[in-house]
């Protein structure tokens, strides 16, 4: 009887927040921002017969990247370090031997390419290879192109590559594309120390 | 001075702190939908590469993944030491990649289907033989966009140092 008197207490909701915070807490521990980034390749489309005959290319033109399987660089018949692989693929790409890339800064070697246009890179790993040195090659080939677009648009149009929107400025970088066109090889890889 | 004299006689209003469970559940909501709970059990474990020019994977829905890498410490004795793909949740062989690659394309929407992103994470120690298998199979699939997965290096020395 006595119960029925009294009036139904308020549920005490003090605590709620004590709770929401608890699940919150254990959100934020649990969330993973991450974001995923890599090198973004093309690789070529398989074709089941043989391709004939490849268009033939001036030796003067391809630029060949040996990695041996112990990790070791040959660069044009040249020991290098993976230090040194950027400014020597941009040398090549930007070297303008026949003089008709009026933005090449090259010195026009005549061992070295005709205009970035012609210039190809060859990369050529071994079985035995370490997939982390092949992507440090690959890293320090697609920089040399990056450097080399980013010192054409800082000349022609004042404004860093790199900082450009996809979108917004979509004509103007498939231009800078165009004048430093990206040209990796890859060929199959060989089988000695693997 | 008689203004102040009121003020203290009143005495300071307890803070309204009923809005702050709402507040609370907000940011709790928040983190309910942008959190992205691990799709897959690791197995190998994957110690990325490192490089500089990488760009993000836009959107997640049109990447697929593979891993290689060596078994983790508590799949060694099953699975021994070498380097292994790992696709979805399982150890797989070279031979299942193509069939991986085009049940994954077929689960996707037709307009998405050619902008389909292989995403490679793969330890930075495992020998590119495996990797050019992988590339190989994905090239039989018609899967030609990939992205080989890295990370933003602290420093340059990093990249460059031997050890890496």
């Amino acid at each position: 009887m006595a119960r029925n008197k009294r009036a139904i207490p308020e549920i005490n909701a003090g605590s709620m927040a004590d709770i929401a915070f608890l699940l919150l807490i254990f959100y934020l521990v649990t969330t993973t921002m991450d974001t995923d980034k890599g090198i973004n390749r093309k690789l070529p489309p398989w074709d089941e017969e043989l391709v004939e005959d490849p268009p033939p290319i001036k030796e003067r033109n391809i630029f060949t990247v040996l990695v041996n399987s112990n990790d070791q660089l040959l660069v044009e018949d040249e020991y290098l370090e993976i230090s040194q692989l950027r400014e020597k693929a941009m040398e090549f790409i930007d070297n303008n031997g026949d003089g008709s890339c009026t933005y090449c800064k090259g010195f026009k070697v005549s061992s070295s390419s005709d205009n970035p246009d012609k210039a190809v890179i060859s990369l050529q790993n071994d079985r035995g290879t370490s997939y982390g040195m092949y992507v440090k090659v690959q890293n320090e080939l697609v920089a040399a192109y990056e450097d080399l677009r980013e010192k054409y648009a800082e000349e022609e149009y004042g404004k860093s590559y790199r900082g450009m929107d996809e979108e917004e400025d979509k004509d103007l970088l498939s231009e800078i594309k165009k004048a430093y066109p990206q040209k990796i090889s890859e060929a199959e890889p060989l089988n000695i120390g693997g | 001075m008689a203004v102040i004299k009121k003020k203290k006689d009143k005495g300071l209003p307890a803070v309204n702190t009923s809005a702050l469970p709402d507040i609370v559940f907000m940011l709790l909501f928040f983190f309910m939908v942008a959190t992205v709970m691990r799709e897959v059990d690791l197995k190998v474990s994957v110690n990325k590469p490192q490089a500089t020019e990488i760009q993000k994977l836009e959107r997640k829905s049109l990447v697929t993944y593979i891993y290689a890498g060596s078994p983790r410490v508590k799949y060694q004795d099953k699975f021994g030491r070498s380097p292994r793909i790992q696709l979805n949740d399982a150890f797989a062989t070279i031979d299942d990649v193509q069939a991986f690659v085009i049940q994954e394309r077929e689960a996707k929407s037709e307009e998405d289907r050619p902008m389909m992103t292989m995403s490679i994470k793969a330890d930075k120690s495992v020998n590119m033989g495996l990797i050019t298998d992988i590339k190989l199979q994905l090239r039989k699939a018609q899967a030609l966009k990939i992205n080989y997965s890295s990370l933003q290096p602290k420093n340059l020395e990093a990249l460059y140092s031997s050890e890496n």
